[in-house]
């Protein structure tokens, strides 16, 4: 019973991570909580299934899948993108207020765009191959579980080494620990910023699709209860911190899938529990479980 | 324009607006009270969010919470017929008491935080009322099936119909913006503006900046309370989801399109998003209706990058400084503008 609760909040967990990755990635460069980050994951998950309906038409299923899920990384790279150029760039120097105000306009518009113009009822999601089920030690898990952990993980391990190894990386990093400084070392500052966005919209999108798939639904309001649980992941792992948001989305994960397997009426409960989270870390702990404090600048 | 000429418009402003609405409430255009008396309740909403996102600039991405603990307050004590002064004020009590104690550690967050803070606060509170049964009969809502929410009456006057609610709710908006113009002018006013210019520099003039904060915070809820005892009781009926994270959201939309910190803006602001749709729906049909989200997501992006003071702004706020007179902001768009240039 631990052991498929665990196996379940893995699943979740990852997904959660995903979407975390772009919320702790941009809040590293600009110090910006990207509201509209769950709607790009909303939009991974509708450009996904559009493609796969078109796609499958002219070739096997399982291959339409896969190049859903490459289109929605690609498509979603560049929403992001273009929603940092349009709404949050000719806000660089505003008050903090002014780009978390614009942030939840690009939601509100991009939830109700897909609302009047593909659905306002949830569509279903087909399974594009068949689902085997194993089972090992008492735990029931199938193959789709393991598709998403398989993809999640390497997409993940990817970042790692991208943001660790890379010259590209290490100017990411550099933007995120001091942009003037990291400007004045030639670092483009601008463009850094943009390929931030660029890479968590990327990973935003695919996990749209992988969560599309694992459900078997979608909707346009999907976005808003695993966005706030990635950002609660992300803020669990010290905002801004790239591995805290792998960490702080498989821990979440996994207590959730726990509440819902062990709590009385716990499924009821879940997501309060992750609120509850969100409220206590905020309050106790802000800087996370693997931040480091920072002091507020004067 | 001369003092008396000022006292002249406002009070046939006032006249008008009780004289209208008695006329028009046998005609088939008396709809038009019930729609009145709606956009008066989203007025004090926004006008007690105001003075957390205008005054003090703190941005509440949950204020609807606070609605729903009035409603919820006042439907569970008139059930138990509680006559209705004292379900107002024990819901803003209620609200108050909630919110300062939710305040006093979430406060000490910085602003972007505090957002998310009061969001998942919103939503705990929305799925509280959705699950706990007991209490609030879940998505049901209340009154439970036998029992009601009886009308409100008050000095033994009972209101039943609109038009007794749309003064009522008239009654208190008109207080509510006396109260928020005394406190704008006051002591406390002035120090809500210092903190929300820099914390640092008001906290070192010997403004008090957690104690003033969470003075606002309580305050806010109680504008909270009392819209949402009236409701409950208007309606007759409470159920969770009236209070959605979108209903918050549309309120802070309300206080960004009016102009945050200004009063008349606030005013204006609700006016807008409440008759906007209604516009839309019946020019252009109900599609259109549906759009209103849309055009209300564009335009706070478009007001946060061309005009972010607001339709109507307040008077303080143009007297500010601009932010890129001061020395370090100067220096910061130098570098991160040095390639676009």
């Amino acid at each position: 019973m631990i052991l498929q609760q665990l196996i379940n909040g893995l699943t979740l967990g990852s997904l959660y991570a995903l979407i975390a990755l772009g919320y702790t990635m941009v809040y590293g460069v600009l110090l910006m909580i990207n509201f509209a980050h769950s709607e790009i994951f909303m939009c991974g998950a509708f450009v996904s299934l559009l493609c796969y309906v078109r796609f499958s038409a002219f070739m096997p299923p399982a291959q339409a899948f896969l190049a859903g899920i490459m289109l929605s990384f690609a498509v979603c790279a560049l929403l992001a993108f273009l929603i940092e150029r349009i709404a949050y760039r000719p806000l660089r120097r505003a008050s903090r207020l002014a780009p978390l105000i614009s942030a939840i306009g690009v939601s509100i518009l991009l939830q109700n765009a897909v609302f009047l113009w593909i659905s306002d009822q949830s569509l279903a999601y087909p399974h594009a191959f068949e689902i085997k089920h194993f089972e090992w030690l008492g735990a029931r898990f199938n193959s789709l579980q393991l598709l998403i952990l398989g993809i999640a993980f390497v997409l993940m391990i990817t970042l790692h080494f991208f943001v660790n190894k890379t010259r590209l990386g290490t100017a990411i990093r550099a933007t995120a620990q001091d942009a003037t400084t990291a400007s004045l070392m030639g670092i483009p500052v601008n463009s850094i910023i943009a390929i931030t966005f660029f890479i968590g919209g990327a990973l935003g999108g695919v996990a749209g699709a992988l969560n599309g798939m694992y459900y078997g639904s979608i909707k346009y309001n999907m976005g808003f209860m695993p966005g706030t649980k990635a950002f609660t992941a992300a803020v669990l792992g010290g905002i801004g911190n790239i591995p805290g948001a792998m960490w702080g989305g498989i821990i979440l994960g996994v207590l959730e899938a726990m509440v819902a397997g062990f709590i009385p009426n716990g499924s009821d409960w879940k997501d309060v529990i992750a609120f509850l989270v969100l409220l206590i870390i905020l309050l106790f702990k802000p800087d996370g479980l693997f931040g480091k404090h920072v002091p507020d600048k004067v | 324009m001369t003092k008396p000429a000022k006292w002249g418009l406002w009070g046939s402003g006032l006249v008008l607006l009780i004289l209208i609405p008695y006329l028009l409430q046998s005609t088939p255009a008396s709809f038009c009270i019930r729609i009145a008396g709606i956009a008066g309740l989203y007025m004090l909403l926004a006008l007690g969010l105001n003075v957390v996102i205008g005054f003090v600039g703190l941005l509440d991405l949950g204020f609807m919470a606070f609605y729903a603990i009035g409603s919820y307050t006042a439907a569970i004590l008139s059930i138990q017929k509680v006559p209705f002064v004292w379900c107002v004020l024990a819901s803003m009590l209620a609200s108050c008491l909630i919110r300062i104690l939710i305040g006093f550690p979430a406060l000490r967050l910085r602003g972007d935080y505090l957002a998310v803070v009061t969001l998942g606060f919103g939503e705990v509170v929305r799925l509280v009322a959705t699950n706990w049964d007991a209490l609030t009969n879940g998505p049901k809502g209340l009154p439970r099936v036998g029992q009601s929410i009886r009308p409100a009456s008050l000095f033994g006057f009972e209101l039943t119909s609109n038009l007794h609610y749309y003064y009522l709710i008239l009654a208190c908006v008109l207080a509510a913006v006396w109260v928020c113009e005394r406190l704008n002018h006051s002591r406390v006013g002035r120090a809500w503006v210092a903190i929300r210019e820099d914390e640092v520099a008001a906290e070192l003039m010997g403004v008090e900046v957690t104690r003033q904060k969470v003075v606002a915070f309580g305050l806010s809820a109680a504008f909270a309370g009392l819209a949402g005892a009236i409701f409950a009781h208007w309606e007759g009926f409470v159920t969770p989801e009236s209070f959605t994270f979108w209903e918050s959201v549309l309120l802070v939309c309300a206080v960004v399109l009016g102009g945050m910190g200004s009063i008349p803006g606030v005013i204006l602001g609700t006016l807008c998003i409440v008759l906007v749709p209604e516009i839309l729906r019946s020019v252009l049909g109900s599609y259109f209706a549906n759009a209103r989200y849309l055009l209300f997501g564009l335009s706070l992006i478009l007001m946060a990058i061309y005009r972010p003071q607001g339709l109507w702004p307040s008077k303080r706020r143009t007297h500010e400084l601009k932010p890129t007179e001061a020395g370090e902001d100067h220096a910061r768009e130098t570098l991160y503008d040095a390639e676009r240039k």
